[in-house]
């Protein structure tokens, strides 16, 4: 099963290299990874997502608490978060086509970046399955290059604030 | 007044309370050397290899309880202190590293001797720092200290740059650590405590499963009253091995792959299984699936990742274990006092399975048995205050069943890395530690070539240790495995008893040497050696065809064991 983890960390050198190290020795996989700045300076988040057991999700967060710079592990609960992803991909497209593609992104809220002669490039921010769909989309134009950045999220500001489950076993 | 970064190093080893440091010097750590040149309070013992100085630092660790200091240059120096980290990271020992680093202005550059140490041992320390301004090395070396001995012990590394070594600061010690990240558990769950203190003192077929973290976390004293109290017996693992006196009428072996027969019995068809300071090895619980079918497993440990890591848990328990058994004793004895009884039955099963399947080993007419050096040692060392250290192999586990440990902190050896060649260097460390108390290495012979330089250490820094080498001229535990397991083809592992000639590289070195080859000259061997003061070998040559046993097969369940085929018995001491 697929979990997404959000480690608050503090901003010192090598301290992704230690979360990313520990995944690699304990053999775990990881499927998307995201690391920006958050509201408090000095203190960076990391956004996981891992597919694993309900076991090895425990044996992670408790081993990623461990590390000395790592401030707070969350798990981002399906449903009771907010997650989303920025895709940016670059697709060949003859300018006869080219209207009919650049609509039918809009219609899906992504937005065109840049215009070539056989090629344009479109952004789209929505949750990791609309990227999906839209990556479904562009696949009979011709996809030139495809980037994603990995999800991110928050809790939900409405509803039940259990997304933001932190794990009882630590302290 | 301003001081350099080496001097600052120094002080902060001082303010630390450390009392001696293991080390050799080079390029990228000589201004530290300098500073140490100009003076300091700390003794510095000048390993002959860096792996020497980090097993020395480590044995220092294990028997005096403090944090030890390991201290070497950049690259290969570095690299050096590999294994010793790796040995620490998996034994729980508290160790800091300290290694000079190229100049700052170098770093990235492929500079000579330039090697990222702190890339290398990340996934093998619980934190490092690669020091980035000379200012912030007081405060480093305060969190190192303090990372190293709190929470679940273990090693950090501190990598310093030449040049900050050589810049001027203002040095001032700080009072506290500012590490926002770093909470390991302080406090005991009264809720978890009064749960496996029911589970236990309902218990028909309790037993308790020591490890390693009972000693580092001096949980000793408390372990005694909570097994007195509540009358359950204690099996200790390899690392637990002397945190409950073996003399005592409640200790029952050892479990695991050699473990005795009886302890495996018992850890294996318990009704609950309380593990303090543990964590559920491979090489204790053989098979994982089969291990103590049943049992209710109450877990006791500092930390909270080893709960529920191998075997769930039914009843954890995270926190300080000396305040965690403290408060499970007390607990225990209420609920004796309130009229649970003992579990006597369960006692009397363990001792007459202790009859029935006492450890075996056969006799020879031509050889030497190598229990019987250790047995032989064992005996006239007994009551005495004397440390054991081993190397790792057979003769490791010939020592984890035929020495009988009675007080804290004095059997060390190299468990979860299973590192040959750390017993020399780690008995060094621990005569530096507790240089009134006999130190004893057991050692093979392919152990003893691993690490043999480090003898001259002995002698030159006037730390003399007592190598009882059992010497049967094999890597005998991969012999072993050959034997059983490969159908006996024989694959590199012949080292011969006699080159080198190990009495002779004894006087080399600067110390005594000595050849047992008969039963009858081994008494007063170990007798003069145990006396006479200096660093001394041993070479006790011993039946080469001697195998270890009981033995659990790796991935086979515990209670398979095979056993000694011969009919020769002899029941242990305790």
């Amino acid at each position: 099963m697929k979990h997404t983890l959000s480690v608050v960390v503090e901003d010192q050198p090598g301290a992704l290299t230690r979360i990313t190290t520990m995944f690699a020795r304990r053999g775990f996989n990881i499927e998307s990874l995201a690391v920006g700045p958050t509201e408090r300076h000095g203190v960076s988040c990391v956004t996981l997502r891992v597919d694993c057991t309900q076991h090895s999700l425990e044996q992670i967060e408790k081993q990623i608490h461990k590390l000395v710079n790592v401030l707070r592990v969350t798990e981002l609960v399906a449903g009771e978060a907010v997650e989303r992803e920025l895709l940016v991909i670059r697709v060949q497209v003859p300018p006869e086509k080219r209207a009919e593609l650049v609509t039918t992104a809009e219609a899906l809220g992504g937005r065109l970046l840049d215009v070539g002669t056989d090629a344009v490039v479109l952004e789209l921010t929505g949750t990791p399955e609309e990227l999906d769909a839209f990556h479904e989309l562009c696949h009979p134009y011709g996809i030139v290059d495809l980037v994603r950045t990995g999800r991110i999220g928050v809790p939900r500001a409405s509803g039940r604030r259990r997304a933001q489950r932190r794990l009882a076993a630590i302290n | 007044m301003k001081i350099t970064g080496g001097d600052a190093i120094l002080r902060s080893l001082e303010a630390e309370g450390v009392e001696v440091m293991f080390g050799i010097p080079g390029g990228a750590i000589m201004p530290t050397y300098d500073a140490m040149a100009r003076g300091t309070t700390v003794r510095h013992v000048l390993a002959r290899h860096e792996q020497g100085a980090g097993h020395m630092a480590q044995g220092y660790a294990r028997a005096s309880g403090k944090v030890g200091v390991a201290i070497a240059t950049s690259g290969p120096g570095a690299t050096n202190l590999v294994t010793p980290i790796a040995d620490a990271w998996m034994d729980s020992t508290p160790l800091v590293c300290i290694t000079g680093q190229v100049r700052t202005t170098l770093i990235g550059t492929d500079a000579f001797q330039e090697c990222d140490i702190t890339g290398i041992t990340m996934p093998i320390v619980k934190h490092s720092w690669l020091v980035q301004d000379a200012r912030e090395i007081p405060s480093v070396m305060k969190s190192a200290f303090h990372i190293a001995r709190t929470g679940r012990c273990g090693p950090v590394l501190v990598d310093i740059p030449r040049d900050l070594q050589e810049a001027l600061i203002d040095f001032s010690y700080p009072e506290t650590v500012d590490l926002p990240g770093w909470k390991p558990p302080a406090k005991v769950h009264p809720l978890q405590i009064r749960e496996a203190g029911r589970a236990i003192a309902n218990a028909r077929k309790p037993v308790l499963y020591v490890g390693g973290g009972t000693i580092n976390g001096d949980a000793s004293a408390e372990l005694l009253e909570l097994a007195e109290a509540g009358s359950l017996p204690v099996i200790t693992t390899l690392m637990g091995k002397s945190a409950f006196p073996e003399t005592h009428e409640l200790h029952f072996g050892w479990p695991g792959m050699h473990g005795a027969k009886w302890s495996n019995l018992a850890m294996n068809t318990c009704d609950v299984l309380v593990a303090i300071g543990a964590r559920f090895d491979d090489r204790v619980t053989g098979k994982l699936s089969a291990f103590a079918p049943g049992a209710t497993v109450v877990h006791l440990d500092i930390d909270p990742a080893e709960i529920s890591k191998l075997r769930d848990a039914d009843i954890p328990v995270v926190g300080p274990l000396a305040t965690a058994v403290r408060d499970l004793a007390a607990e225990v004895a209420r609920h004796r006092a309130e009229g649970s009884p003992p579990p006597e039955a369960w006692l009397e099963q363990i001792r007459s399975w202790r009859e029935e399947f006492p450890l075996r080993h056969g006799t020879s007419d031509e050889w030497l048995k190598p229990q019987t050096v250790v047995q032989t040692l064992q005996r006239l060392t007994a009551g005495t205050d004397v440390i054991v250290t081993t190397g790792v192999g057979q003769h490791q586990m010939w020592a984890m069943q035929y020495v009988v440990s009675e007080q804290p902190r004095s059997f060390i050896t190299s468990g979860g890395l299973g590192t040959m060649g750390y017993g020399i260097p780690a008995a060094i460390g621990a005569k530096a530690a507790r240089p009134e108390a006999t130190v004893v290495c057991v050692d093979g012979d392919g152990c003893f070539q691993m690490t043999a330089q480090e003898l001259v250490t002995a002698v030159l820094e006037d730390l003399p240790i007592v190598v009882v080498l059992v010497n049967n001229a094999h890597l005998g535990m991969v012999t072993q495995w050959q034997d059983m397991f490969f159908a006996g083809r024989r694959s590199h592992v012949h080292l011969t008893a006699h080159v080198p000639d190990y009495a002779k590289l004894a006087e080399a070195y600067g110390g005594a040497g000595m050849v047992v080859e008969t039963e009858d000259e081994l008494e007063p061997a170990l007798a003069e050696a145990l006396a006479c003061g200096r660093m001394v070998v041993v070479d006790c040559r011993v039946d080469p065809a001697e195998q270890c046993f009981p033995m659990i097969p790796a991935g086979a369940a515990a209670l398979d064991m095979l056993e000694y085929e011969e009919q020769t018995v002899e029941a242990h001491a305790s």
